[in-house]
């Protein structure tokens, strides 16, 4: 009961967070609608059993992914009201993606037919849940498994980190910058000196 | 007698019920705590710099917090004329709100833990990462430079140390196989003192307290809300209420990473020697004296420069945990020193193929 109840709490808040974010006028209000959305999807996956991957959820979009979003939109002088003045132009597009969207929903749900094996197989790597723990589970797959693609993916990942910081490196010969060893290394003896001065007759 | 035994709490209204007060309690005592530490606190700070301190209010100024409290609470509210009212009114609320969050799973004793939830250092997580956004939120709704700067700062630096907490994390939750707070107390069991998290992670826990004192914005990397050029940071156009959420916040954050360096490295309930009893008394001696060390900190270590702060985040500190967690990985799968950094259970259930 109170499951199903949480459930419907979830659900409406995940829809009037992704309603908040695209008809939201100020971006930033968009983000944090966006991280109301987040937040009421993870709900969802505890509310599924899932706890590990909604403990994901929070910490990789809104802790990071989101972040970055925020930061973009307050740091950036983007002119949102002139983006708003293409929408219109741009509007029959939309509707066109919105119908394929529409209709092939309506092949998934209506007319398509999965393999009589494959609920199956779709259930055979998963263990018993009370045997189990999900995050075990996933551990067990991912790192032992599926090691070699799970090792290749992130391979993947900072072979085009490194090439996004390669193609916007620029090493600038104009700035002064603060050599931390040079700085910690010095010796307060030949830095300074502490001189006795007599009164009335100045340093001379 | 007859009203804890009878049947009604275990209905689902019930549990729902003792949830409430358990809550209500915890905080109820988190509150009355912060009210005293933040009277230590300030007690520390002026011995070590040879003052009285609070010393008017109540007996030696006991009282001092709660004169505060009164004092912020009967305040006006000042909002800025262009400020964004319901993110500038959601900011303080929603840090004071997670900073309390977090005290679910820390367990105080044996069964002494309101969520024993088996992701609880995942939660930990989520919501600490979770947290930047009331300071982001707060700076940004002022509408104001100073709490621009400042929150961009905070935000930035909670971001960095919270890669070096996470992967430190990694190191105990390797040692331990368990994602539980519970159990990494459990597997802190032995020999009183010798057989804590603080001996096999030694190095990490002298990285952990300083990513604590970073992560909480606390001195020395108090840069966000650094008076001498920012005023208050974040906190600038604060007043009343708000602001005092804000700071209890903050305080509870605090606390809350000392309790959990207490149970991550040093044993949270368990007794630091044989022949004295486990129990509760200890988590609070431990998180008291960890306290005691941030309130030192503040006392005698001059702030950082930004600069170095995200210098030492990214440079020391990352490739630092980085390597332990590797090193852990390895004396504990070879069982070194008997299994020194792998506190196993028996039998880890496996997945069966």
């Amino acid at each position: 009961m109170a499951a199903v109840i949480f459930f419907y709490l979830f659900a409406l808040l995940s829809i009037v967070g992704g309603l908040g974010t695209v008809l939201g006028r100020n971006p930033v209000h968009s983000v944090l609608w966006l991280i109301l959305s987040f937040i009421s999807a993870a709900g969802l996956f505890v509310l599924a059993g899932a706890e590990f991957v909604a403990m994901l959820l929070v910490i990789v979009y809104v802790g990071a992914v989101a972040v970055l979003f925020l930061f973009v939109v307050m740091m950036l002088d983007v002119d949102f009201s002139a983006l708003r003045a293409e929408t219109s132009r741009l509007l029959p597009v939309g509707l066109l993606i919105g119908l394929v969207i529409l209709l092939q929903l309506g092949i998934a749900f209506g007319d398509w037919h999965a393999a009589p094996t494959a609920p199956e197989l779709a259930r055979a790597p998963v263990p018993d849940a009370t045997l189990i723990q999900n995050t075990a589970a996933i551990g067990q797959i991912l790192y032992d498994e599926y090691f070699l693609a799970f090792q290749m993916a992130g391979l993947v990942l900072l072979v085009a980190m490194i090439g996004a910081i390669v193609l916007t490196l620029r090493h600038r010969q104009d700035v002064k910058r603060q050599n931390v060893m040079l700085q910690m290394s010095r010796d307060p003896k030949k830095a300074m000196a502490v001189i006795d001065v007599k009164p009335g007759q100045g340093l001379g | 007698m007859i009203l804890i035994e009878s049947p009604f709490w275990a209905t689902g209204a019930g549990l729902a019920l003792l949830a409430l007060l358990q809550s209500l309690l915890l905080v109820v005592l988190l509150l009355l705590s912060l009210a005293v530490l933040l009277y230590a606190d300030r007690k520390i700070w002026a011995a070590v710099q040879m003052r009285k301190g609070p010393n008017v209010v109540g007996a030696f100024g006991l009282l001092q917090s709660f004169a505060d409290f009164f004092k912020y609470a009967l305040k006006e509210v000042v909002v800025p004329a262009g400020a964004d009212k319901p993110v500038y009114f959601l900011a303080p609320m929603l840090s004071f709100t997670l900073a309390l969050m977090l005290w679910v799973v820390i367990p105080f004793d044996e069964g002494w833990v309101l969520a024993d939830i088996n992701v609880a250092i995942l939660y930990i997580f989520a919501i600490s990462s979770f947290e930047v956004y009331g300071v982001i939120m707060g700076g940004w709704a002022s509408n104001s430079k100073y709490p621009f700067l400042g929150s961009l700062r905070s935000a930035a630096q909670m971001i960095s140390y919270e890669v070096s907490i996470g992967l430190i994390l990694v190191g105990v939750i390797i040692s331990t196989a368990s994602l539980n707070l519970t159990h990494i107390v459990e597997a802190q069991r032995g020999a009183g003192l010798l057989s804590w998290y603080w001996l096999p992670h030694l190095p990490m826990v002298a990285l952990f307290f300083i990513s604590a004192l970073a992560e909480t914005n606390r001195a020395p990397f108090d840069l966000p809300e650094a008076e001498s050029e920012l005023v208050a940071g974040y906190q600038v156009e604060y007043s009343s209420t708000p602001f005092l959420l804000f700071m209890i916040g903050e305080y509870a954050a605090m606390v809350f990473m000392c309790a959990l360096i207490s149970v991550l490295f040093f044993g949270g309930w368990l007794s630091p020697v044989p022949f004295l009893p486990d129990g509760a008394w200890w988590m609070v001696l431990k998180i008291g004296l960890c306290f005691f060390m941030f309130s030192m900190v503040k006392a005698v270590v001059p702030r950082y420069r930004y600069d170095q702060l995200m210098r030492i985040g990214w440079k020391v500190f990352l490739p630092l945990s980085l390597a332990w967690v590797v090193i852990v990985a390895f004396l504990a799968r070879y069982r070194v020193l008997d299994g020194f950094w792998a506190r196993w259970p028996e039998a880890i259930p496996l997945v069966v193929n």
